[in-house]
């Protein structure tokens, strides 16, 4: 009975910590940051979806809007330190992207970087 | 694809519509996929006047590595969209400068031999790799008979925002297709100094490209493969 008790007893002290650890959300650099899509948390559960939609209008039907195209991210949400959004541990993308353990391959062939930052490096 | 194949291909999707019908009227066990592009609609293409494509000149090809974020050939299996090929007939010995690459056809081979539908063409008649579908298996690149596909070896950086590109994908010429997207012409059309890239809308019979092609003797290459490539040679 006493084991029993000393259980629950440490079982009651844990769910304090589990709450408030599941609560912290990782700080990332948002860059210029804003809502010109919608709310930040329809957009943390949503922009995958997004994305994916629009990379198929892009690829195949040329619908190129603007609007919720991955490269209209990357411009405002970019840091305003180094003009990416994969640079660091904290930039937008890379932070919460590690703390849920999700892989991030669009960076492997689509460019991190704020257009006008790439145009300024690369108009030589 | 060959007349005969294309015969081939009609008479299957007529039999399969007959079978289709016969089941039951208005239940079809399948139908068949609508992507067939409107015959009026755009069709982009390109002409290309040898005669005045200057033997040595590579400003095509520099254009379409600045545009698309190329190595320009550093090492020898780097992606190469456009090149330059010098032809000499034996028996009069006239020698023909030009520029080759995707000829964008409209039975394209590569589209044909896909497993996975990476390769497609578009409605207005450009082919291109959807990379996020592609498995790097280069069949395409076997199928192709202009030698107009590369496939990524090395991991990239430093992209173009505007042309991604990654290591494990084939790509090949995309007619610039985010330049044509926002109304401006492919790089190399308007980098050629002597203006022997004319670009433009096939299907418009008031375009320029469409009154040349119907003024001026052009040829495709390997035209007998009935591919009926968009890209066409004025002094072949």
């Amino acid at each position: 009975m006493l084991r029993l008790l000393s259980i629950l007893a440490v079982l009651c002290l844990c769910i304090p910590a589990y709450a408030t650890e599941s609560s912290a959300i990782p700080k990332l650099d948002i860059g210029k940051g804003g809502e010109c899509v919608k709310e930040p948390q329809w957009m943390r559960k949503n922009h995958m979806h997004l994305l994916t939609h629009q990379r198929d209008e892009v690829v195949h039907k040329g619908v190129r809007d603007d609007k919720i195209s991955l490269k209209n991210c990357i411009e405002c949400h970019a840091s305003t330190k180094d003009d990416s959004v994969i640079a660091r541990d904290d930039s937008f993308c890379v932070a919460c992207h590690r703390y849920e353990a999700v892989k991030l391959d669009c960076f492997e062939c689509h460019s991190g970087e704020r257009k006008s930052a790439w145009l300024k490096r690369n108009s030589k | 694809m060959s007349e005969i194949n294309v015969q081939r291909r009609q008479f299957l999707k007529m039999s399969m519509g007959v079978a289709a019908v016969s089941i039951a009227p208005g239940i079809f066990l399948f139908d068949m996929a609508h992507g067939k592009a409107d015959a009026n609609k755009v069709r982009w293409g390109m002409l290309i006047e040898t005669a005045n494509c200057a033997e040595g000149c590579n400003d095509c090809v520099t254009a379409c590595n600045t545009e698309n974020g190329l190595s320009d050939g550093v090492s020898s299996t780097d992606s190469q969209w456009i090149r330059k090929i010098e032809i000499k007939d034996i028996s009069t010995g006239r020698e023909t400068s030009l520029p080759m690459m995707c000829q964008h056809c409209e039975h394209p081979p590569c589209v044909d031999v896909c497993p996975t539908g990476a390769s497609f063409k578009r409605a207005d008649g450009i082919v291109l790799v959807d990379k996020h579908l592609c498995i790097g298996c280069r069949y395409c690149m076997m199928a192709c008979p202009y030698k107009a596909r590369s496939f990524v070896h090395e991991p990239l950086q430093n992209q173009n925002p505007d042309v991604p590109r990654g290591r494990g994908t084939v790509e090949s010429c995309t007619m610039c297709v985010h330049r044509i997207d926002q109304g401006q012409q492919p790089a190399c059309a308007v980098a050629c100094p002597n203006k022997s890239i004319l670009f433009g809308n096939l299907n418009d019979p008031d375009s320029e490209i469409a009154t040349r092609i119907r003024t001026v003797a052009s040829a495709q290459v390997r035209a007998d493969l009935g591919l009926n490539p968009g890209v066409r040679y004025q002094g072949l």
